[in-house]
């Protein structure tokens, strides 16, 4: 007798699976972590168990998964909601830099000696600068159906390279002792931090950022607009709405919210304008929003996770000496188990057995008489 | 086949249903909608695995795991979406998953076959046109063809006159008829009850997946048929109440629109509706009326000519502009472009009048009033669904159309443009959906019914226009006292007069 394995698509997804799905996917993804980690030379448990300790065991390993966890939430905001469109702006590490840019700038040629006047301006010009990056390709786009996917990721190159001309070129401190960096902003351009910790202001935008998308997705006119046209575009053109129109706000918003992301990273942790200033938050929070299936809520929750992975990779990189790229493997882990784990959301798998002649007993005892 | 059943998830699409083909004859088989034809079919031809029952061909027990094994048993089946390659040759698509050929293709003899199986059955192709090329009348000749190719004896065709005109339809039913004569047995799936009538031998009548009977077609009637489907009587003739049609409502003046793909697709089209009358529009599909349609709410530019609504100048306005006038438009593509079928039943009966009140305020969305609302929609236009927030792509076709046209039709708009309302659906939707769409007319609006089926637009328009490459051939003014052959020539490309001229001269008046 042969076993044959049928996929069925489910005309309902099961509430509990809301739940077990992606449990059990982040259990077999740390599994497999765990069988990689091993063939590393380490003990699976140890590593796990020094990033539980390292991000969350104290109060300053807490502060610093809080700390990542800020630009990743603003950020991935950023992108689920393209993404809700069905608009891949893969464009959000160039954002940041753009954000980022036009925030030193203000603080360069627009400086004002007053906390609130400095924090508006720079806010202003970052999301303008981001939004107006992404609108670019958002344009296209709508105009001319360019593969935003395409220039975006491209603009991510331009926006690097921008900056990078900037910290090597004109506005290097001549202090710095020719490392590529800008001076130190004046106190007056510093996002305040709290508690003794590195957790600036920002961490109030990545909360704030969230709530306000949930409600507009949810509740307003606009979030329903956005949900018809990534759902069916030809019915929202049916319903009236105008697709080009909302392409370049939604990637003017979205790219609005990275370049502020990047900001309050500039003014609220580094301080300084410098190479290499997004650790690839971008990149990462476009993980964080498929892993939170474009729920603004479940973004904060995956955020904080997100962080704890970043801060725990960094201790395991010096405690275990394992290197940067054992980190990215686990959470690439992560995403492709717990994608993965969607497809069991909509169909179901059933073991058939060959072989048996298809007159179930019953029916041919129907017959027999 | 013998008691078959089958169920999907919860749902039982055949309960012990028995079905049989007998060389030579024309085996209709009748059901609304979710009746469970498909299923069986699919059965028969191997898609679908029974969960019990037998299945025997010509005494023989027989187990298909694919259709590959269904056709190495003789059996063949054309759908409705024919499984052709557009980009390749008939020929070339004849052979199509065909084994045992040799890797150098003998292109002379498969062509000769062809030749010589298109003259025997009256199925004319040309073997070297490309399949995009052809029209959906030869495209089917084709499919068919590819069966015969593959010597199928039981050849199952489903709803295959729904994308003919009736010349078509006429010819494709001589050539079953030579089929059957040859011995061949055909399996007819249809919702047409005259065509039914006309070619079968005897008919399987199929409801909630039960066998309710099979009957000799000669000795039973179109209403005996329609009462076994649906399980009551039913009323075919539909009450139409004489109107005077009021001003125009829509006029169009010589409008011109290109297609998808850049070609012309409606050129000059003039006409207008009026308050109170239905404007039909007959054609094949794929003659420029739905992109008529389009053009005539704003979904497709315009390249020339001009639209006014009560006299009002909406040459290329914007969608929401017309549809803050009352023109209203109901798609044939429902679940493309009507409908958002991962979204709820809630949120898809908004989709028009999400930015009014009392559904919204101050752009906030009141998703009590809009669940009120959709309450509403869904008891007045019976919507079958099990809540309020099931995703409408789990509902079925008839209960589609059924939300959309309430949603269409509840504003009391003052022009409905409905394409293919009544397109696969059962008995009693067809039925309710003709039925609002006259109360629409009623209630002062104007409308305009493209359609197929030529019986619906008889009995339904008040005026009928043929449509044909994207000209009008002419306005019918009175349509039910035109010969049908008349339009059927219309629809082929001729001119209203000629048509006309024509047939009355041939003397064959009907």
């Amino acid at each position: 007798m042969k076993l044959s394995v049928k996929i069925e698509p489910r005309l309902e997804t099961p509430r509990m699976l809301g739940f077990v799905i992606p449990v059990v996917s982040l259990a077999a993804a740390l599994l497999s972590g765990a069988v990689f980690l091993f063939f590393l030379g380490v003990s699976p448990f140890q590593a796990y168990s020094t990033i539980i300790r390292s991000s969350l065991g104290d109060a300053y390993g807490l502060s610093e998964t809080v700390v990542k966890a800020i630009p990743l939430a603003m950020s991935a905001i950023a992108v689920m909601l393209s993404f809700t469109m069905l608009i891949w702006n893969i464009g959000a590490e160039g954002q940041i830099f753009m954000g980022a840019i036009a925030a030193a700038a203000s603080v360069r040629y627009f400086f004002v000696d007053n906390h609130i006047a400095m924090f508006a301006i720079m806010f202003a010009a970052a999301g303008i600068a981001g939004g107006a990056w992404a609108a670019i390709a958002g344009y296209f786009r709508a105009r001319w159906s360019v593969n935003e996917i395409i220039t975006t990721l491209m603009l991510n190159y331009v926006a690097m390279n921008l900056l990078n001309y900037f910290v090597y070129g004109p506005w290097r401190d001549p202090a710095s002792l020719g490392f590529p960096m800008t001076a130190p902003f004046p106190d007056a351009a510093r996002l305040p931090s709290f508690w003794g910790t590195r957790i600036h202001a920002g961490l109030f935008l990545a909360i704030l950022l969230p709530l306000v998308f949930w409600v507009i997705l949810r509740f307003t006119r606009w979030g329903y607009e956005i949900r018809v046209m990534g759902e069916n575009p030809k019915a929202a053109g049916f319903a009236g709405m105008s697709y080009i129109k909302n392409v370049v706000l939604v990637m003017f918003i979205s790219g609005a919210i990275a370049g502020i992301a990047g900001m309050c990273e500039l003014s609220g942790l580094q301080g300084r304008l410098q190479h290499g200033f997004s650790g690839g938050y971008g990149y990462t929070a476009i993980i964080v929003a498929w892993l939170a299936r474009l729920h603004p809520i479940a973004i904060l929750t995956v955020s904080f996770l997100m962080g704890v992975l970043l801060v725990g990779g960094e201790t395991l990189q010096i405690v275990m000496r394992l290197p940067l790229s054992s980190m990215l493997v686990l959470q690439g882990l992560i995403l492709f188990f717990v994608l993965g784990g969607e497809f069991f959301r909509k169909f179901r798998i059933r073991i058939l057995s060959e072989g048996v002649p298809i007159t179930q007993p019953t029916s041919s005892e129907k017959e027999g008489k | 086949m013998e008691k078959i059943t089958k169920r999907f998830t919860g749902v039982t699409a055949n309960l012990d249903v028995d079905f049989d083909v007998r060389p030579g004859e024309v085996h209709a088989l009748l059901g609304e909608n979710g009746a469970g034809k498909s299923t069986l079919m699919n059965i028969l031809y191997g898609l679908y695995r029974p969960d019990s029952g037998t299945l025997a061909v010509e005494g023989r027990d027989v187990s298909f795991s694919s259709p590959r094994d269904a056709i190495a048993a003789g059996i063949g089946m054309v759908h409705q979406h024919f499984m052709l390659i557009p980009s390749q040759t008939v020929w070339e698509n004849m052979i199509l998953g065909l084994e045992g050929l040799p890797s150098l293709l003998p292109k002379r003899e498969i062509r000769e076959r062809i030749l010589e199986l298109s003259s025997r059955y009256g199925l004319l192709v040309y073997p070297d046109a490309k399949i995009w090329q052809l029209s959906i009348g030869e495209q089917q000749r084709v499919a068919i063809l590819q069966m015969l190719y593959r010597k199928a004896n039981i050849l199952v065709l489903d709803e295959p006159t729904a994308v003919l005109t009736p010349q078509e339809a006429e010819r494709l039913f001589e050539t079953v008829r030579q089929m059957t004569s040859e011995g061949h047995g055909v399996v007819f799936i249809s919702h047409k009850m005259d065509e039914v009538m006309a070619l079968s031998h005897r008919v399987t009548i199929l409801r909630k997946g039960r066998l309710i009977g099979t009957v000799e077609t000669a000795s039973t009637t179109k209403e005996k048929l329609a009462e076994m489907m649906i399980g009551r009587k039913m009323i075919f003739q539909i009450e139409k109440e004489a109107l005077t049609p009021g001003r125009p409502v829509l006029e169009c003046a010589s409008v011109c629109a290109l297609g998808d793909r850049g070609i012309p697709a409606v050129s000059h089209a003039t006409f207008m509706i009026r308050e109170r009358e239905i404007m039909g529009i007959a054609g094949v599909a794929g003659n420029g009326q739905q992109e008529l349609c389009e053009t005539l709410v704003g979904l497709r530019k315009v390249e020339s000519g001009s639209i006014r609504v009560n006299g009002e100048e909406l040459t290329n306005s914007f969608p929401k502009t017309f549809i803050d006038k009352g023109i209203h438009y109901i798609p044939a593509d429902r679940k493309g472009t009507g409908l958002v079928p991962n979204m709820n039943v809630s949120e898809n009966s908004i989709l028009k009048r999400y930015w009014n009140r009392p559904v919204s305020r101050k752009g906030f969305i009141d998703w009590k009033e809009v669940f009120s609302f959709a309450r509403g929609l869904v008891s007045r236009y019976n919507v079958s669904t099990p809540s309020m927030e099931t995703p409408v792509r789990n509902l079925s076709g008839g209960n589609l159309q059924k939300l959309m046209l309430g949603r269409e039709l509840s504003d009391s708009p003052i022009a409905v443009l409905a394409v293919h309302p009544t397109w696969g659906l059962d008995v009693a939707a067809t039925k309710f959906v003709r039925e609002q769409l006259l109360a629409a007319r009623g209630a002062g609006g104007a409308v305009l019914l493209v359609s197929e089926d030529l019986e619906e637009l008889l009995s339904m328009s008040d005026r009928l226009a043929v449509m044909c490459k994207g000209e009008i051939m002419g306005i019918l003014e009175s349509p039910a006292d035109t010969p049908v052959e008349a339009i059927g020539l219309m629809m082929a490309g001729t001119p209203a007069e000629e048509a006309l001229a024509s047939i009355l001269q041939g003397g064959t008046r009907s």
